[in-house]
């Protein structure tokens, strides 16, 4: 018996219901995952957020567009001019009770009298929404083209290679920012006809995020398909995919069910590093008023709201911003986690 | 190397083709156009055909095309519809050296920042510095230039009035030209601009200094190095720290495309009178021939950026060889 094996069975004497069992990979990076207090806050926290999103309409005093313009700019915790039938009107079971009756506005309110804490709590859904969906459209089109391209090999890896090289010298921003301009003044127009009007039904359905998610789509899926096409080319010609193709497996076979599940781990990590830029995407094309359509809140179109009386009301800046912070750094607390705890498996890949 | 060098400024050529033309068509397929209104009112049909007629919109579009780039080769931009008295290439060249400034100090301060402080964390790996270098590091890295300029603004300019709040080179003959005078009005006026633009990047670069150099310390032609009795300083600065930089010279090429969103943000809420911010107030409007080229410049800026890494990238890993 060799020294290894005697250690080993050393090892599994002491537990004997874990004979002949070794930890699989995703066992250990989950142990390291949850050594790492920090990441595990960022994962509360995120969990926190999809929680509050659900959960909006009870989180929140009132509508996100619900305007009072009795009350416009009210600083935190308060809601001057209210008289008390208002009060008893509109206050809920969730205001602690104070000199009206309520306090009305817990975070204050906006130049139009809108509660910023409502929108606040609704501005989760347009955060969430960019971070999950759009990070899934730059999945599923980088993972798709980066496949094909690395499976096919030689001449259309090439071509297709090339394109992404020229994609990359183009400057997207700008380009994407004058393809919204043109969506929203199409849409500005009342198109409703053929493709773009079905478009902009949708873009309208769902307040202006569609454009965002395609906006953002389309400036990141490059990077992902780069790095989809380097797995696939490390993974292919290994032997079980060979095994699979002795055994008479079509490409289609090979490539969703041997070559994706392997590789979709690690670009799903890579994936969620890159989250915090978009939800800052979303946020300066909301700046720029390019974002969601009002009155629908997002954190970024309510900065933008806010900032011209940055000097008076700072809080209508500082609200959304912290917000926008601490989402941004859970995240990146939860996507440094995943590296690290998948580092060892990832630095083998070669990435 | 040089080779290497003109190939890839031959193939640049067809990119900038293709993206002068797809933002001219796109403008141009907007609805309206420059000449709809004269204040509130619709404009006269007949004064709206002498107007097209006079900036040439009345020709094809292909036409129109081909005649602006021709003007460009000549170094003509075009007409401003809105502001007779100046062409879009007065814009350009009253906003771009302000812009450059900004990016580029920016870029400095990420990296004289975040390089020492990355060293000083690797060398002092798994210590109370690093562990508080790490976390700052991460915590800058999460503020975006979005949330950092309005608090800047308010703690420093507003609050405490040790900064002017806005209009870096708000009056033409003030800081013109691509290298700033460094006198005291400039510094205070680019403190927070360049401060909120390049926290985010020193942190993200001290992450990448640090990673490296971690890496790099404990390959073996660094314990060759200290087994041959070299001292500690000698093997970090001669031996370890130019190969360490490998990772952080390959995120510049993002870092300066990240730099033209920053320039948005930063332009617009410090009020600078830059490119992004040119571009960002066009946008409503119809000047054809200012979009087209910033943007075409935005292209510009970021083929040579590209190529700048490409370039360093050959310098920093000497077994990258581009012929």
């Amino acid at each position: 018996m060799s020294p290894e094996k005697q250690l080993e069975k050393l090892v599994n004497d002491e537990n004997p219901e874990k004979y002949g069992q070794g930890r699989s990979p995703m066992q250990d990076a989950y142990r390291e995952f949850r050594r790492n207090i920090i990441a595990v806050a960022g994962v509360i926290f995120i969990i926190g957020i999809l929680l509050a999103a659900t959960f909006a309409p009870f989180l929140s005093p009132y509508g996100f567009a619900q305007q009072n313009t009795l009350n416009n700019r009210a600083k935190p915790f308060t809601g001057y001019d209210i008289t008390e039938e208002y009060a008893e009107e509109n206050c809920h079971w969730y205001n602690t009770p104070l000199e009206w009756g309520c306090t009305t506005f817990i975070a204050g309110s906006d130049a139009l009298g809108r509660d910023l804490w409502s929108r606040m709590v609704y501005g989760t859904r347009v955060s969430l929404a960019v971070a999950f969906v759009a990070s899934g459209v730059s999945v599923i089109i980088g993972l798709t083209y980066g496949t094909i391209a690395g499976f096919a090999g030689g001449r259309t890896d090439n071509i297709m290679m090339r394109i992404v090289d020229f994609l990359y010298a183009v400057p997207t921003l700008p380009i994407i920012i004058m393809m919204t301009v043109y969506f929203k003044a199409l849409a500005r127009r009342g198109v409703t006809t053929g493709f773009m009007g079905t478009l902009i039904f949708l873009n309208k359905s769902t307040g202006g995020l569609l454009f965002v998610f395609v906006a953002i789509g389309a400036l990141n899926w490059l990077g992902m398909a780069r790095q989809a096409r380097g797995q696939v080319l490390s993974y292919k010609e290994k032997e079980f995919v060979e095994a699979a193709r002795a055994i008479g497996a079509k490409d289609g076979h090979i490539i969703t069910k041997h070559l994706i599940p392997n590789i979709i781990g690690p670009l799903l990590i890579i994936e969620s590093m890159a989250i915090p830029g978009y939800i800052y995407t979303e946020a300066v094309l909301s700046l720029i008023s390019l974002g969601v359509d009002p009155p629908t809140p997002s954190w970024g179109a309510m900065i933008n709201e806010g900032y011209s009386t940055l000097r008076s009301n700072p809080h209508l800046v500082m609200f959304p911003g912290v917000a926008l912070t601490l989402t941004t750094l859970a995240f990146n607390f939860m996507g440094d986690g995943l590296r690290d705890a998948f580092d060892a498996r990832l630095r083998g890949r070669k990435l | 190397m040089l080779r290497y060098i003109i190939r890839r400024l031959l193939i640049a050529i067809p990119v900038v083709l293709l993206v002068i033309l797809a933002t001219f068509v796109l403008v141009h397929a907007m609805p309206g156009g420059p000449f709809d209104a004269v204040g509130m009112k619709a404009m006269p049909e007949h004064i709206k055909i002498v107007l097209e007629r006079r900036y040439g919109l009345d020709k094809p579009l292909y036409e129109q095309f081909a005649r602006y780039v021709f003007n460009i080769l000549k170094g003509d931009f075009g007409p401003m519809f809105r502001q007779p008295s100046q062409t879009v290439r007065d814009i350009i060249e009253q906003t771009f050296p302000i812009s450059i400034q900004l990016g580029l100090t920016a870029i400095v301060v990420g990296f004289v920042l975040g390089i020492p402080i990355g060293i000083i964390a690797a060398l002092n790996h798994n210590s109370l510095i690093d562990y508080v270098v790490t976390f700052t590091a991460v915590l800058f890295r999460s503020i975006p230039p979005i949330v950092m300029a309005p608090l800047l603004i308010y703690i420093f300019a507003v609050q405490l009035d040790w900064f002017p709040v806005a209009f870096w080179g708000a009056h033409p003959p003030f800081f013109l030209g691509f290298i700033p005078k460094l006198n005291g009005e400039f510094i205070s006026h680019a403190f927070l601009p360049v401060f909120a633009m390049g926290t985010g990047m020193a942190a993200g670069i001290a992450r990448l200094t640090r990673a490296g150099l971690l890496d790099v310390l404990s390959s073996d032609y660094i314990r060759t190095a200290r087994a041959k009795g070299l001292r500690e300083r000698t093997v970090i600065v001669v031996h370890a720290l130019k190969n360490s930089l490998i990772p952080v010279v390959t995120v510049l090429g993002p870092l300066i495309a990240g730099l033209i969103t920053g320039s948005f943000v930063i332009e617009l809420m410090f009020a600078i009178n830059g490119m992004g911010r040119r571009f960002v107030t066009s946008i409503g409007q119809r000047e054809y021939f200012l979009q087209t080229s910033l943007v075409l410049l935005y292209g510009m800026i970021l083929i040579g950026a590209n190529l700048l890494v490409d370039v360093m990238y050959a310098w920093v890993d000497p077994r990258i060889r581009y012929d």
